[in-house]
């Protein structure tokens, strides 16, 4: 212990410096303590932070002024009619929506198997291995993996000399290539909460008669529920408002990322493009809340 | 079962490893339209890597936003951390909810949301700052998360033992809760410096016209025909270096998950 040997003489010397009466303060007042420690990171994530957001939502009931490209400072709900109205942006949302959710039963079945046997079957150096695996692209460059699926499905790419057939760009290398990118994210909560449900659980169920299929269901699944939510939140709200990958992959096709994104470029219009983006909060805070209930958020 | 099992390994590991694998492969195809299989092997594109100084520039550039960010979010993750871990208070759920939420929302939103901050409510020009300040936000969280697990796990026996001999609140904190924690801190700074180094979207909005971040840099290369081949050689070298980090965190962290998202 390296601090036994400070506290003991410590005790040998009371004396009442300032510093130790500050300390003793703070010892008897828990209060003041919390207050300290969480001044800064509200004032950052609490006020900045939620203030940005705030703000964003403002503008998104302003509008533009068609002739000069300034913000009109009147309230209207003028951008969330136009977002309902126009079939494009519907499209636009539910294509979003779509891709996202597709993304994330993707990568749940890709993620599934790899981590059970890293949690469950592989030996402890095979695990550490598998780890590592599947941590490393998590580090290489995002765009660097994006542009690698352009290479794989560009026409004469890796996937068309292979197979002879390749989605080309479109929808299609934009979930697949999304999918690609989070997949990590969905693995290691999957693997940690796999790690956490107890082996005896799964040999109980044996015991009792149970066929794998049978466990899996009524076993497995109930108790990785929110390491599966956990690992949906990225997956989902990483699909849902990227761009790049889009640009990248996508061809011609739009997603709602794209549409704030030229909103706020060659349009120049921040409060459409913050009614966009309300949008897409909307629907973040509707899944948050969603799978905070099975207690997704301190798995994360 | 267990074959099929074995299989979904197969598979996702191959996922995520041949896109990899291709780029490495790519960085020497002779010809640069990448068709496959490579026409021949070639050196060209490192050596005009090496000279590329609008690559080199970004690095650097990427580099310090990143070591900035990460110094912010370590102090900020911390508190927090702290404050969470070892209080128990009204609003609790929220304020974890509330150091997330950079990283749940999309990065699109924090982009646009703090570029009109920055711009349009408080008037400032975007650059290093604005792009710190975006960064260090979408890095608490990872921070928080590495010492907050390890606070639980800790508990607060030892501290307590500290204390009763009468060491100051101070004197505990630097000689017994600091050393336990400097290996889950250096896995939080770590996590959040490479989240950093390679975000795009939230930099887009925050950064301006002046500062090029390595993924801008890359961003804008991509399409070009002249200049995709230096890219695929940029993107190995990052795939070659991002083993380095894993390493390391897997040496520091001593979890069996290498520290936490």
């Amino acid at each position: 212990m390296a601090g036994s040997h400070t506290a003991v003489r410590a005790v040998g010397l009371p004396r009442r410096t300032l510093l130790r009466r500050s300390s003793a303060s703070l010892h008897r007042r828990p209060w003041l303590r919390l207050g300290g420690l969480l001044s800064a990171p509200l004032l950052w994530l609490g006020v900045a932070y939620i203030g940005s957001l705030a703000a964003l939502l403002v503008t998104a009931f302003w509008s533009t002024d068609t002739f000069t490209g300034d913000v009109v400072r009147v309230w209207t709900l003028d951008n969330f009619a136009q977002l309902w109205q126009e079939d494009v942006y519907r499209t636009v949302v539910l294509r979003t929506l779509s891709v996202a959710v597709l993304v994330t039963v993707l990568d749940a079945l890709l993620a599934f198997p790899i981590a059970f046997y890293m949690a469950k079957v592989a030996t402890p150096r095979t695990q550490k291995l598998l780890v590592v695996a599947v941590l490393m692209p998590l580090w290489a460059s995002y765009l660097v993996k994006a542009y690698a699926w352009r290479i794989m499905v560009s026409d004469s790419g890796v996937i068309e000399s292979v197979l002879g057939v390749t989605p080309g760009f479109g929808l299609v290398a934009a979930t697949l290539t999304l999918a690609y990118l989070w997949l990590p994210f969905m693995i290691l909560p999957l693997f940690a909460g796999l790690q956490r449900l107890p082996d005896s659980l799964l040999d109980a169920s044996e015991d009792l008669g149970a066929r794998p299929g049978r466990t899996f269901r009524s076993v497995v699944l109930p108790s990785v529920l929110p390491a599966l939510a956990a690992g949906s939140i990225f997956t989902f709200s990483l699909s849902l408002g990227d761009y790049i990958t889009v640009e990248i992959v996508g061809g011609t096709s739009q997603l709602l990322g794209n549409v704030v994104y030229d909103n706020i470029g060659a349009a120049n219009n921040l409060p459409f493009a913050a009614a966009m983006a309300t949008v897409t909060v909307a629907v973040m805070v509707c899944y948050l809340a969603a799978v905070r209930r099975t207690g997704a958020l301190d798995n994360l | 079962m267990r074959w099929l099992l074995r299989a979904g390994v197969a598979v996702a590991l191959a996922f995520i490893y041949v896109p990899l694998l291709v780029v490495v492969i790519t960085s020497f195809n002779s010809d640069s339209t990448f068709s496959w299989p490579p026409a021949g092997l070639t050196l060209r594109w490192w050596s005009a890597a090496a000279q590329n100084d609008g690559a080199l520039d970004a690095v650097v550039t990427s580099a310090q936003v990143g070591l900035a960010a990460t110094a912010v979010a370590l102090v900020l993750g911390t508190m927090a951390a702290f404050a969470l871990s070892r209080h128990r208070f009204f609003g609790r759920q929220t304020i974890s909810l509330l150091v997330v939420l950079p990283i749940a929302l999309p990065g699109i939103v924090t982009g646009i949301a703090l570029n009109n901050a920055f711009r349009t409510v408080l008037g400032l020009d975007l650059g290093f700052v604005s792009l710190v300040v975006a960064h260090a936000t979408f890095c608490v969280v990872v921070v928080f998360n590495n010492v907050a697990a390890r606070l639980r796990r800790l508990g607060g026996n030892v501290e307590e033992a500290s204390m009763d001999l009468g060491a100051t609140r101070l004197a505990t904190f630097r000689m017994v809760t600091l050393p336990s924690l400097a290996s889950a801190l250096l896995a939080g700074a770590l996590l959040a410096f490479a989240l950093s180094f390679d975000e795009i979207i939230v930099t887009t909005f925050t950064a301006g016209a002046e500062i090029e971040t390595l993924p801008v840099w890359i961003f804008s290369n991509l399409f070009r025909p002249n200049s995709a081949p230096v890219v695929n050689v940029v993107g190995t070298v990052l795939i070659a270096v991002s083993i380095v980090p894993i390493w390391l965190s897997q040496r520091l962290s001593g979890d069996t998950a290498g520290g936490r998202l």
